[in-house]
Protein backbone atom coordinates (compact mmCIF):
# COMPACT_ATOMS: atom_id res chain seq x y z
CA UNK A 1 0.00 0.00 0.00
CA UNK A 2 2.63 2.82 -1.20
CA UNK A 3 1.29 5.93 -1.94
CA UNK A 4 2.51 8.42 -4.09
CA UNK A 5 1.46 12.06 -3.26
CA UNK A 6 4.35 14.05 -1.06
CA UNK A 7 6.74 12.19 -3.00
CA UNK A 8 5.30 11.75 -6.65
CA UNK A 9 8.05 14.59 -7.32
CA UNK A 10 11.03 13.00 -5.91
CA UNK A 11 12.50 11.81 -9.55
CA UNK A 12 12.09 15.18 -10.79
CA UNK A 13 14.00 16.69 -8.64
CA UNK A 14 14.26 19.81 -5.71
CA UNK A 15 14.24 22.52 -8.50
CA UNK A 16 11.49 25.06 -8.82
CA UNK A 17 11.49 24.01 -12.43
CA UNK A 18 10.67 20.93 -11.83
CA UNK A 19 8.26 21.48 -8.87
CA UNK A 20 5.49 23.44 -10.88
CA UNK A 21 6.15 20.91 -13.72
CA UNK A 22 5.05 18.57 -11.32
CA UNK A 23 2.44 20.21 -9.02
CA UNK A 24 2.02 23.53 -11.02
CA UNK A 25 1.67 26.77 -9.16
CA UNK A 26 0.51 27.47 -5.74
CA UNK A 27 -3.54 28.68 -5.91
CA UNK A 28 -4.69 30.82 -3.43
CA UNK A 29 -6.84 29.09 -0.57
CA UNK A 30 -9.76 30.96 0.00
CA UNK A 31 -9.87 29.64 3.48
CA UNK A 32 -6.98 27.16 4.64
CA UNK A 33 -7.97 26.82 8.02
CA UNK A 34 -11.34 25.29 6.69
CA UNK A 35 -10.07 23.29 3.86
CA UNK A 36 -7.63 21.75 7.03
CA UNK A 37 -10.35 20.90 8.60
CA UNK A 38 -12.39 19.61 5.99
CA UNK A 39 -9.24 17.23 4.75
CA UNK A 40 -8.73 16.34 8.85
CA UNK A 41 -5.61 17.19 8.85
CA UNK A 42 -3.18 16.70 11.43
CA UNK A 43 0.17 17.77 12.46
CA UNK A 44 2.89 15.12 11.56
CA UNK A 45 5.03 16.16 14.44
CA UNK A 46 4.18 13.42 17.00
CA UNK A 47 1.41 14.75 18.45
CA UNK A 48 -1.30 14.50 15.88
CA UNK A 49 -3.01 17.90 16.83
CA UNK A 50 -5.49 19.14 14.28
CA UNK A 51 -3.86 21.42 11.78
CA UNK A 52 -7.36 23.23 11.74
CA UNK A 53 -7.57 24.43 15.03
CA UNK A 54 -3.68 25.44 15.34
CA UNK A 55 -4.19 27.71 12.16
CA UNK A 56 -7.18 29.40 14.22
CA UNK A 57 -5.77 29.98 17.45
CA UNK A 58 -3.05 32.08 15.99
CA UNK A 59 -5.37 33.60 13.45
CA UNK A 60 -7.31 34.51 16.52
CA UNK A 61 -4.71 36.83 18.06
CA UNK A 62 -4.01 39.43 15.63
CA UNK A 63 -0.75 41.05 16.15
CA UNK A 64 1.73 40.45 13.36
CA UNK A 65 1.99 36.30 12.98
CA UNK A 66 4.65 34.10 12.58
CA UNK A 67 4.75 31.12 10.56
CA UNK A 68 7.46 28.65 11.50
CA UNK A 69 8.36 25.34 9.35
CA UNK A 70 9.53 22.59 12.02
CA UNK A 71 12.17 20.21 10.09
CA UNK A 72 14.26 20.10 13.05
CA UNK A 73 13.24 16.12 13.61
CA UNK A 74 15.56 15.26 16.72
CA UNK A 75 14.05 11.50 16.45
CA UNK A 76 17.31 9.48 15.61
CA UNK A 77 15.10 6.89 14.21
CA UNK A 78 13.62 9.33 11.69
CA UNK A 79 14.78 10.56 8.69
CA UNK A 80 11.48 11.30 6.94
CA UNK A 81 11.67 15.21 6.92
CA UNK A 82 15.01 15.26 5.82
CA UNK A 83 13.76 12.98 2.73
CA UNK A 84 11.07 15.36 2.24
CA UNK A 85 13.34 18.86 2.51
CA UNK A 86 15.91 17.47 0.31
CA UNK A 87 14.08 15.84 -2.50
CA UNK A 88 10.73 18.29 -2.25
CA UNK A 89 11.83 20.98 -0.88
CA UNK A 90 9.15 23.63 -2.56
CA UNK A 91 6.25 22.01 -1.37
CA UNK A 92 7.37 22.50 2.15
CA UNK A 93 7.98 25.66 1.32
CA UNK A 94 4.45 25.89 -0.85
CA UNK A 95 2.96 25.03 2.30
CA UNK A 96 4.63 27.52 4.72
CA UNK A 97 3.55 30.50 2.11
CA UNK A 98 -0.17 29.06 1.98
CA UNK A 99 0.04 29.29 5.75
CA UNK A 100 1.38 32.71 5.95
CA UNK A 101 -0.66 34.01 3.48
CA UNK A 102 -3.53 32.57 5.84
CA UNK A 103 -2.63 34.54 8.79
CA UNK A 104 -1.08 37.74 6.95
CA UNK A 105 2.36 36.73 8.20
CA UNK A 106 5.34 38.20 6.72
CA UNK A 107 7.71 35.86 7.37
CA UNK A 108 7.92 32.32 7.56
CA UNK A 109 11.12 30.34 8.72
CA UNK A 110 12.05 26.78 8.37
CA UNK A 111 14.13 25.13 10.94
CA UNK A 112 16.08 22.36 10.54
CA UNK A 113 19.12 20.87 12.76
CA UNK A 114 23.00 22.29 12.49
CA UNK A 115 23.97 18.95 11.70
CA UNK A 116 21.67 18.71 8.31
CA UNK A 117 23.88 20.51 5.86
CA UNK A 118 22.56 18.53 2.25
CA UNK A 119 19.24 19.65 3.84
CA UNK A 120 20.42 23.61 4.59
CA UNK A 121 21.98 23.72 1.55
CA UNK A 122 18.84 22.08 -0.84
CA UNK A 123 16.45 24.39 1.02
CA UNK A 124 18.72 27.36 0.77
CA UNK A 125 18.42 27.10 -3.31
CA UNK A 126 14.97 26.58 -3.22
CA UNK A 127 14.11 29.50 -1.47
CA UNK A 128 16.46 31.82 -3.81
CA UNK A 129 14.96 30.16 -6.68
CA UNK A 130 11.48 31.06 -6.10
CA UNK A 131 8.89 33.59 -7.34
CA UNK A 132 6.23 35.79 -6.39
CA UNK A 133 5.59 34.21 -2.64
CA UNK A 134 5.08 37.58 -0.94
CA UNK A 135 6.10 36.11 2.21
CA UNK A 136 9.83 36.58 3.22
CA UNK A 137 11.21 33.00 3.58
CA UNK A 138 14.06 32.53 6.33
CA UNK A 139 16.10 29.50 6.84
CA UNK A 140 17.33 28.96 10.50
CA UNK A 141 19.41 25.95 11.94
CA UNK A 142 19.01 25.06 16.08
CA UNK A 143 21.26 22.72 17.72
CA UNK A 144 21.23 19.39 17.34
CA UNK A 145 19.54 17.27 20.15
CA UNK A 146 16.13 15.04 20.99
CA UNK A 147 14.06 17.89 22.14
CA UNK A 148 15.11 20.58 19.87
CA UNK A 149 12.00 19.92 17.81
CA UNK A 150 10.16 20.45 20.79
CA UNK A 151 8.00 23.54 19.52
CA UNK A 152 8.75 25.71 23.00
CA UNK A 153 12.56 24.86 22.66
CA UNK A 154 12.79 25.19 19.38
CA UNK A 155 10.95 28.70 19.38
CA UNK A 156 13.57 29.98 22.06
CA UNK A 157 16.10 28.44 20.01
CA UNK A 158 15.23 30.44 16.95
CA UNK A 159 14.90 34.02 19.06
CA UNK A 160 18.66 33.30 20.11
CA UNK A 161 18.45 31.39 23.65
CA UNK A 162 19.13 27.84 24.78
CA UNK A 163 17.39 25.00 22.53
CA UNK A 164 15.30 24.12 25.59
CA UNK A 165 11.40 23.84 26.60
CA UNK A 166 9.43 26.94 28.24
CA UNK A 167 6.78 27.07 30.20
CA UNK A 168 3.55 27.00 29.02
CA UNK A 169 1.12 28.99 29.41
CA UNK A 170 2.26 30.98 26.90
CA UNK A 171 1.90 29.02 23.98
CA UNK A 172 3.16 29.14 20.87
CA UNK A 173 0.10 30.97 19.05
CA UNK A 174 -0.16 33.54 22.34
CA UNK A 175 3.50 34.37 22.45
CA UNK A 176 5.63 32.38 20.06
CA UNK A 177 8.74 33.62 18.20
CA UNK A 178 10.34 36.84 19.02
CA UNK A 179 6.70 37.04 21.08
CA UNK A 180 4.49 36.78 17.81
CA UNK A 181 1.50 34.44 17.94
CA UNK A 182 3.34 31.76 15.97
CA UNK A 183 2.44 28.94 14.07
CA UNK A 184 4.59 25.98 14.14
CA UNK A 185 4.34 22.84 11.92
CA UNK A 186 5.88 20.24 11.05
CA UNK A 187 7.64 20.25 7.83
CA UNK A 188 5.53 17.53 6.37
CA UNK A 189 2.00 18.91 7.47
CA UNK A 190 3.25 22.13 5.60
CA UNK A 191 4.11 19.92 2.35
CA UNK A 192 0.28 18.04 2.75
CA UNK A 193 -1.19 21.77 3.22
CA UNK A 194 0.64 22.84 -0.06
CA UNK A 195 -1.42 19.61 -1.55
CA UNK A 196 -4.70 20.09 0.21
CA UNK A 197 -4.73 23.94 -1.81
CA UNK A 198 -3.89 22.73 -4.72
CA UNK A 199 -6.15 19.61 -4.55
CA UNK A 200 -8.77 20.00 -2.08
CA UNK A 201 -9.91 18.62 0.86
CA UNK A 202 -11.94 15.44 -1.42
CA UNK A 203 -9.01 14.45 -3.14
CA UNK A 204 -6.92 14.31 0.11
CA UNK A 205 -9.85 12.16 1.78
CA UNK A 206 -9.60 9.91 -0.82
CA UNK A 207 -7.15 7.88 0.20
CA UNK A 208 -6.63 6.68 4.22
CA UNK A 209 -9.74 6.27 6.50
CA UNK A 210 -12.64 8.51 7.68
CA UNK A 211 -10.94 8.90 10.79
CA UNK A 212 -7.52 9.68 10.04
CA UNK A 213 -7.47 10.39 6.01
CA UNK A 214 -4.68 11.00 3.77
CA UNK A 215 -1.24 9.62 3.65
CA UNK A 216 2.16 9.55 6.12
CA UNK A 217 5.46 9.42 5.79
CA UNK A 218 7.30 6.39 7.64
CA UNK A 219 11.00 5.91 8.28
CA UNK A 220 11.10 2.21 8.53
CA UNK A 221 14.72 0.45 9.64
CA UNK A 222 15.93 -3.14 11.14
CA UNK A 223 14.85 -6.38 9.81
CA UNK A 224 13.31 -5.33 6.97
CA UNK A 225 14.41 -5.94 3.03
CA UNK A 226 14.60 -2.18 2.03
CA UNK A 227 14.85 0.27 4.55
CA UNK A 228 14.40 4.03 3.82
CA UNK A 229 11.14 6.21 3.97
CA UNK A 230 7.64 4.95 2.53
CA UNK A 231 4.88 7.43 2.34
CA UNK A 232 1.51 5.28 3.44
CA UNK A 233 -2.27 5.81 3.55
CA UNK A 234 -3.13 5.66 7.10
CA UNK A 235 -4.85 2.58 7.66
CA UNK A 236 -2.38 0.76 6.32
CA UNK A 237 -1.03 -2.52 8.88
CA UNK A 238 2.24 -2.64 9.63
CA UNK A 239 2.29 -6.10 8.13
CA UNK A 240 1.69 -4.59 4.85
CA UNK A 241 4.18 -1.62 5.13
CA UNK A 242 6.50 -4.57 5.89
CA UNK A 243 5.80 -6.59 2.66
CA UNK A 244 5.75 -3.76 1.12
CA UNK A 245 9.63 -3.38 2.01
CA UNK A 246 10.07 -6.56 1.27
CA UNK A 247 9.26 -8.17 4.27
CA UNK A 248 10.61 -8.94 7.49
CA UNK A 249 14.15 -10.50 6.34
CA UNK A 250 14.47 -12.53 10.13
CA UNK A 251 12.24 -13.87 12.42
CA UNK A 252 11.38 -10.64 14.15
CA UNK A 253 10.46 -10.53 18.39
CA UNK A 254 9.33 -6.84 18.67
CA UNK A 255 8.30 -3.84 16.39
CA UNK A 256 9.22 -0.34 17.79
CA UNK A 257 6.50 2.28 16.14
CA UNK A 258 6.33 5.72 16.73
CA UNK A 259 9.91 5.93 17.05
CA UNK A 260 11.16 6.60 20.96
CA UNK A 261 8.20 8.09 22.14
CA UNK A 262 6.26 5.36 20.83
CA UNK A 263 5.93 1.49 22.01
CA UNK A 264 7.31 -1.92 21.27
CA UNK A 265 4.62 -4.17 19.84
CA UNK A 266 4.68 -7.92 19.69
CA UNK A 267 5.36 -9.41 16.33
CA UNK A 268 1.68 -11.29 16.92
CA UNK A 269 0.17 -7.82 16.97
CA UNK A 270 2.09 -5.95 14.10
CA UNK A 271 0.85 -8.13 11.58
CA UNK A 272 -2.50 -6.26 11.94
CA UNK A 273 -1.64 -3.63 13.76
CA UNK A 274 -3.83 -0.12 11.40
CA UNK A 275 -1.07 3.18 11.53
CA UNK A 276 -3.04 5.69 12.82
CA UNK A 277 -1.41 9.09 13.53
CA UNK A 278 -1.50 8.34 17.10
CA UNK A 279 -0.02 4.94 16.69
CA UNK A 280 2.62 6.13 14.38
CA UNK A 281 3.77 9.63 16.24
CA UNK A 282 6.48 10.86 14.43
CA UNK A 283 6.60 7.97 12.10
CA UNK A 284 9.63 6.05 12.23
CA UNK A 285 9.12 2.03 13.04
CA UNK A 286 12.34 -0.46 13.71
CA UNK A 287 11.70 -4.12 13.54
CA UNK A 288 13.84 -5.50 15.86
CA UNK A 289 15.53 -9.19 14.36
CA UNK A 290 15.06 -11.93 17.02
CA UNK A 291 18.61 -12.56 17.68
CA UNK A 292 19.68 -9.05 19.31
CA UNK A 293 18.80 -8.64 22.81
CA UNK A 294 15.79 -6.25 23.30
CA UNK A 295 16.49 -5.43 26.64
CA UNK A 296 20.42 -4.44 25.80
CA UNK A 297 18.58 -1.80 22.58
CA UNK A 298 16.31 -0.88 25.19
CA UNK A 299 18.81 -0.01 28.04
CA UNK A 300 20.72 2.20 25.47
CA UNK A 301 18.09 3.86 24.17
CA UNK A 302 16.60 4.91 27.76
CA UNK A 303 20.30 6.20 28.61
CA UNK A 304 21.01 8.31 25.45
CA UNK A 305 17.05 9.90 26.41
CA UNK A 306 18.25 10.55 29.37
CA UNK A 307 21.41 12.19 28.45
CA UNK A 308 18.70 14.37 26.13
CA UNK A 309 16.49 15.99 28.74
CA UNK A 310 16.98 19.66 29.11
CA UNK A 311 17.93 19.57 32.67
CA UNK A 312 15.36 22.31 33.30
CA UNK A 313 12.75 20.45 35.59
CA UNK A 314 13.94 18.13 38.56
CA UNK A 315 11.81 14.79 37.71
CA UNK A 316 13.05 14.47 34.29
CA UNK A 317 16.77 15.77 35.30
CA UNK A 318 17.35 13.47 38.26
CA UNK A 319 14.32 10.61 37.20
CA UNK A 320 15.30 9.91 33.92
CA UNK A 321 19.13 8.78 35.10
CA UNK A 322 17.72 6.95 38.20
CA UNK A 323 15.13 5.04 35.02
CA UNK A 324 18.15 4.47 32.67
CA UNK A 325 20.77 2.71 35.94
CA UNK A 326 17.43 0.70 36.51
CA UNK A 327 17.11 -0.32 33.03
CA UNK A 328 20.33 -1.06 32.37
CA UNK A 329 19.91 -3.27 35.90
CA UNK A 330 17.07 -4.76 34.87
CA UNK A 331 19.32 -5.56 31.52
CA UNK A 332 21.81 -7.15 33.98
CA UNK A 333 19.59 -9.15 35.47
CA UNK A 334 18.73 -7.40 38.95
CA UNK A 335 15.70 -8.57 40.50
CA UNK A 336 14.75 -5.26 41.80
CA UNK A 337 15.36 -3.66 39.19
CA UNK A 338 11.40 -4.06 37.90
CA UNK A 339 10.16 -2.42 40.76
CA UNK A 340 12.58 1.01 40.72
CA UNK A 341 11.08 1.08 37.46
CA UNK A 342 7.45 0.89 37.90
CA UNK A 343 8.18 3.76 40.99
CA UNK A 344 10.44 5.87 39.04
CA UNK A 345 8.34 6.03 35.69
CA UNK A 346 5.06 7.03 38.06
CA UNK A 347 7.01 9.89 39.56
CA UNK A 348 8.05 11.60 36.88
CA UNK A 349 5.50 10.98 34.33
CA UNK A 350 3.46 13.77 34.04
CA UNK A 351 5.79 16.41 35.67
CA UNK A 352 7.92 18.03 33.04
CA UNK A 353 7.49 21.82 31.49
CA UNK A 354 7.57 19.07 28.43
CA UNK A 355 6.58 15.67 27.28
CA UNK A 356 10.30 14.65 27.23
CA UNK A 357 9.38 12.31 30.37
CA UNK A 358 6.17 10.97 29.18
CA UNK A 359 7.75 9.74 26.41
CA UNK A 360 10.50 7.50 27.88
CA UNK A 361 8.01 6.37 30.82
CA UNK A 362 6.14 5.07 27.75
CA UNK A 363 8.61 3.60 26.22
CA UNK A 364 10.15 1.85 29.15
CA UNK A 365 6.52 0.38 29.73
CA UNK A 366 5.99 -1.01 26.40
CA UNK A 367 9.05 -2.78 26.86
CA UNK A 368 8.65 -4.15 29.94
CA UNK A 369 5.39 -5.67 28.50
CA UNK A 370 7.01 -6.67 25.49
CA UNK A 371 10.45 -8.25 26.21
CA UNK A 372 8.60 -9.67 29.36
CA UNK A 373 10.00 -12.76 28.57
CA UNK A 374 13.45 -11.20 28.46
CA UNK A 375 13.01 -9.86 31.69
CA UNK A 376 12.43 -13.43 33.22
CA UNK A 377 15.39 -15.00 31.14
CA UNK A 378 18.01 -12.04 32.23
CA UNK A 379 17.42 -12.50 35.73
CA UNK A 380 17.97 -16.32 35.67
CA UNK A 381 21.59 -14.97 33.15
CA UNK A 382 20.05 -17.28 30.00
CA UNK A 383 20.03 -14.61 27.57
CA UNK A 384 21.07 -15.98 24.33
CA UNK A 385 20.56 -13.24 22.19
CA UNK A 386 22.95 -10.69 20.13
CA UNK A 387 24.11 -7.23 21.88
CA UNK A 388 24.33 -4.90 19.19
CA UNK A 389 23.14 -1.52 18.25
CA UNK A 390 20.69 -1.42 16.46
CA UNK A 391 18.60 1.54 17.57
CA UNK A 392 20.37 4.31 16.84
CA UNK A 393 21.51 6.29 19.29
CA UNK A 394 23.66 9.52 18.12
CA UNK A 395 27.02 9.83 19.53
CA UNK A 396 27.41 11.94 22.57
CA UNK A 397 27.72 15.85 21.50
CA UNK A 398 29.76 18.24 23.77
CA UNK B 1 -20.82 31.06 44.75
CA UNK B 2 -18.11 28.68 45.46
CA UNK B 3 -14.72 28.90 44.71
CA UNK B 4 -12.78 26.00 43.07
CA UNK B 5 -8.75 26.55 43.42
CA UNK B 6 -6.27 24.61 42.62
CA UNK B 7 -2.22 24.56 42.64
CA UNK B 8 0.33 24.34 40.39
CA UNK B 9 4.14 24.39 39.85
CA UNK B 10 6.12 25.47 36.84
CA UNK B 11 8.47 23.05 37.01
CA UNK B 12 11.30 24.84 34.87
CA UNK B 13 11.21 27.37 38.30
CA UNK B 14 11.04 24.91 40.92
CA UNK B 15 14.93 24.02 42.54
CA UNK B 16 12.91 21.23 44.95
CA UNK B 17 14.08 23.27 47.87
CA UNK B 18 10.68 21.57 49.53
CA UNK B 19 8.93 24.15 51.82
CA UNK B 20 5.84 23.29 50.27
CA UNK B 21 5.56 19.98 51.02
CA UNK B 22 6.09 20.73 54.80
CA UNK B 23 3.17 23.95 54.38
CA UNK B 24 1.20 22.13 52.59
CA UNK B 25 1.30 18.09 53.10
CA UNK B 26 -2.50 17.81 52.35
CA UNK B 27 -1.75 18.52 48.61
CA UNK B 28 2.08 18.31 48.17
CA UNK B 29 4.21 15.24 48.77
CA UNK B 30 8.05 14.68 47.85
CA UNK B 31 9.41 12.56 44.66
CA UNK B 32 12.57 10.10 45.50
CA UNK B 33 14.33 13.52 44.77
CA UNK B 34 12.90 16.11 46.75
CA UNK B 35 10.93 17.50 44.12
CA UNK B 36 6.88 18.39 44.88
CA UNK B 37 4.23 15.94 43.45
CA UNK B 38 1.40 18.12 43.58
CA UNK B 39 -2.28 16.53 44.11
CA UNK B 40 -4.12 18.64 41.56
CA UNK B 41 -7.76 17.99 42.75
CA UNK B 42 -9.61 21.44 44.01
CA UNK B 43 -8.94 22.37 47.10
CA UNK B 44 -11.36 22.54 50.05
CA UNK B 45 -12.09 26.51 51.31
CA UNK B 46 -10.35 24.92 54.79
CA UNK B 47 -7.41 24.12 53.05
CA UNK B 48 -6.52 27.50 51.35
CA UNK B 49 -4.50 29.44 53.79
CA UNK B 50 -1.69 26.56 53.97
CA UNK B 51 -2.22 26.88 49.95
CA UNK B 52 -0.84 30.60 50.00
CA UNK B 53 1.10 30.22 52.64
CA UNK B 54 3.09 27.33 50.29
CA UNK B 55 2.80 29.76 47.41
CA UNK B 56 3.95 32.94 49.32
CA UNK B 57 7.28 30.55 50.86
CA UNK B 58 8.32 29.52 48.12
CA UNK B 59 11.94 30.80 47.33
CA UNK B 60 11.11 30.30 43.58
CA UNK B 61 7.59 31.55 43.21
CA UNK B 62 7.09 28.27 40.92
CA UNK B 63 3.64 27.88 43.03
CA UNK B 64 0.33 29.26 41.27
CA UNK B 65 -2.84 28.94 42.71
CA UNK B 66 -5.51 29.04 40.07
CA UNK B 67 -9.02 29.66 40.48
CA UNK B 68 -10.82 27.10 37.95
CA UNK B 69 -14.32 27.87 37.96
CA UNK B 70 -16.77 29.81 40.34
CA UNK B 71 -19.08 27.21 41.37
CA UNK B 72 -22.74 28.29 42.08
CA UNK B 73 -24.33 26.47 45.24
CA UNK B 74 -27.70 24.95 44.36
Amino acid sequence: MIAQRLLAGIDGGPAWSAHLERFGPLPDAADLADLAERASLRGRGGAAFAVAAKLRSVAGRGGAPVVVGNGVEGEPASGKDKVLLRYTPHLVLDGAVAAARYLGARTAVVAVARSARSEQAVLARAVAERRGDGVALELATVPDGFVSGEETALLQALGGGPARPTTKPPYPFERGLRGAPTLVQNVETLAHLALVVRNGPAWFRSVGTAEAPGTALVTLSGAVGQTGVYEIPFGTTVGELARDAGGFTTSVSAVLVGGYFGAWRAPVDVDSLELTPEVLGAGAIVALPRDTCGLAECARVVRYLAGESAGQCGPCLHGLPAIAGAFERLAAGDDRAEQQLARWSAQVAGRGACRHPDGVVRFVGSALDVFADDVAHHRRRRCTRRTRALLPVPAARR
Amino acid sequence: MKRLTTISVDPIACDGHGFCTELFPERISEDDWGYPIIDPAPIPPGLEAHARRAVARCPKQALRLRVVAPVRER
